[in-house]
């Protein structure tokens, strides 16, 4: 069929530029749109999720069982009025959505699905991850700041703070991954995990410490359930978004849920082993090749936690946040990081002794 | 001209016209995100030189926390911008004046002869699988040891001194004292009471 395609559109008369633009184009289309089905349906799936928790049953009316709900969602966000308040600075304004859900897409061109299937393979793909995702913060900031709004600011205010402190230790998380993956890349992380105790052999064992900080970080970076001081429903109305709504306020929606799923899927790329199977060796099943479901099935299990925390922990205070993030979390990375440093210099098997 | 010529006069365009926007505009919160801008394409120019790790450290500590403290201050800033122009078309003479030097001896130091084609010829590309990251950091950790672990120490330091210099215990500020808070126990709280019904009367 694609050599039908190729034919009918005359490819080879193409200018090679062009070619190479299409193909990179349609690979951006091939991640984008299953990213945002995703995102719909995560919302779905929290609502579900939190509903059963409560004991009630969450959406249920559109469609069966509710699985229309994101979609009426959508196209009931899609046709509200956009409202601009009078004293809002209206380019920042309508820039900051976009400058939230940008970074959260961007991210995803350096992440690898399996061995072979990344857009882009550059050898710093980490450092590329936390400085794309560092951009995230602006979105946030500026619409506190445009809105021209107490709350939105107090909202903004919050946010960059905890999300400026809490990158420390997700940075120094990361550099604990890197130390004992000894790469920078992504794919070659996941290969460095490969090994015949399975399971048992991925660095979510030794690096268990680490594993716990990046993805409490991760929930602060989010701005999710149990550090959303940034919305506070309760205390700031709902924080930095309080003036958007109709598909601006959808966007921002979007770009929290796309960064929880790019939280998701790092967390079992760097500690649990990516794409690998758990079962490898034990079986000879399509269950013990290494395969693109348990990518999937490990995401989806973190993504469960985050609902799971949303629906069980009490909001934090601002200064037990800011304690856990500063001295919590760095010493114990830093600490940490020394004995990964000792664990590598002596080769401990089976994580280590490869190098 | 070539594709990598187009890119850098775009990214090189931007990167002049942000900045100077950075000193033109009259809000500073957009004077701010201006010089995001201006970091972010000269980064943008720093991947087409090779120089890839730089360019994302560039992204990762200028744009992605140090600007971000930036516009943290300068939102919570009441800046009058009628009392800062004051005086702009008294000074723009010596400012133009400045500016024109500056640019004059960059001309002189960095211009076609000490750094044209003939003196530095344009490096070989490298290889896609030539890591940047990689190789610094030998050159960082073998032969630049000493330098570097001493520029590290000088900023620690700095930050213990910076630390030292603004912290002071106010008695008349209220804080909580965290040990205390984690040392509670239900016991010292909540006390249960069993009470048995009263008959309705």
């Amino acid at each position: 069929m694609i050599e039908m395609l190729q034919t009918l559109v005359m490819w080879d008369s193409w200018p090679t530029v062009l070619q190479t633009l299409v193909v990179i184009m349609l690979k951006i289309v091939a991640i984008i749109a299953p990213l945002m089905v995703a995102v719909a349906y995560l919302t779905y799936a929290e609502r579900k999720i939190i509903g059963y928790m409560q004991v009630r049953i969450g959406p249920n009316r559109v469609g069966p069982r509710g699985w229309l709900q994101p979609i009426a969602d959508a196209v009931k966000l899609m046709f509200k009025e956009i409202v601009i308040p009078s004293g809002a600075d209206k380019k920042v304004f309508l820039i900051a959505p976009v400058l939230a859900m940008a970074p959260a897409l961007a991210m995803w061109a350096v992440i690898p699905f399996n061995d072979t299937l990344v857009l882009a393979d550059i050898n710093a793909s980490l450092l590329y991850v936390l400085a794309i995702g560092s951009m995230g913060v602006y979105g946030i900031i500026l619409a506190g700041w445009a809105s021209n709004s107490k709350y939105a600011f107090l909202g903004a205010m919050r946010s960059a703070a905890q999300m400026v402190s809490y990158e420390i230790a997700m940075g120094f998380a990361l550099v604990g991954v890197l130390m004992a993956a000894g790469s920078l890349n992504l794919g070659e992380i996941v290969r460095a995990q490969q090994g015949e105790w399975g399971l048992f052999s991925w660095y979510w064992l030794p690096l268990l410490p680490l594993l716990g900080v990046y993805f409490i970080s991760g929930l602060a970076e989010t701005n999710r359930a149990p550090f959303d001081l940034a919305e506070g429903e309760s205390e700031i109305v709902a924080g930095f978004h309080v003036d958007y709504s109709g598909t601006t306020f959808a966007v921002f929606f979007m770009a929290e849920y796309a960064n929880m799923i790019i939280i998701g899927v790092l967390s079992s790329l760097l500690f649990l082993g990516g794409w690998l199977s758990p079962f490898q060796g034990w079986t000879d099943s399509w269950l013990g090749e290494p395969s693109l479901f348990w990518l999937a099935a490990k995401t989806s299990f973190f993504l469960f936690l985050f609902l799971w925390f949303r629906a069980t922990f009490p909001r934090y205070r601002y200064d037990q946040l800011m304690r856990l993030g500063w001295k919590v979390f760095i010493p114990l990375t830093i600490v940490w990081l020394v004995l990964i440093g000792a664990a590598i210099m002596a080769g401990l098997e089976p994580w280590f002794g490869k190098a | 001209m070539s594709f990598e010529q187009i890119l850098f006069y775009v990214f090189a365009a931007i990167l002049v016209f942000s900045a100077s926007m950075v000193i033109s505009v009259r809000n500073s919160v957009h004077a701010i995100l201006f010089l995001v801008l201006a970091f972010f394409t000269s980064a943008a120019l720093w991947l087409m030189l090779e120089a890839e790790f730089l360019a994302i450290t560039l992204v990762l500590v200028y744009v992605g926390a140090v600007m971000v403290l930036f516009l943290f201050v300068v939102m919570m800033l009441d800046i009058k911008t009628a009392t800062m122009r004051e005086g702009f078309a008294r000074y723009l003479p010596v400012g133009i004046i400045v500016a024109l030097l500056t640019v004059a001896v960059m001309a002189l130091a960095v211009g076609q002869r000490h750094f044209g084609l003939e003196q530095m010829p344009a490096p070989i590309p490298h290889g896609a699988d030539y890591s940047n990251t990689r190789e610094l950091g030998l050159l960082l950790y073998t032969t630049y040891v000493y330098p570097f672990e001493i520029a590290a120490v000088i900023l620690l330091v700095a930050i213990v001194a910076a630390i030292a210099l603004t912290l002071r215990q106010r008695g008349s500020s209220k804080s909580q004292n965290v040990p205390d808070q984690v040392a509670v126990r239900r016991n010292d709280r909540v006390r249960l009471v069993q009470m048995d019904a009263e008959k309705r009367k």
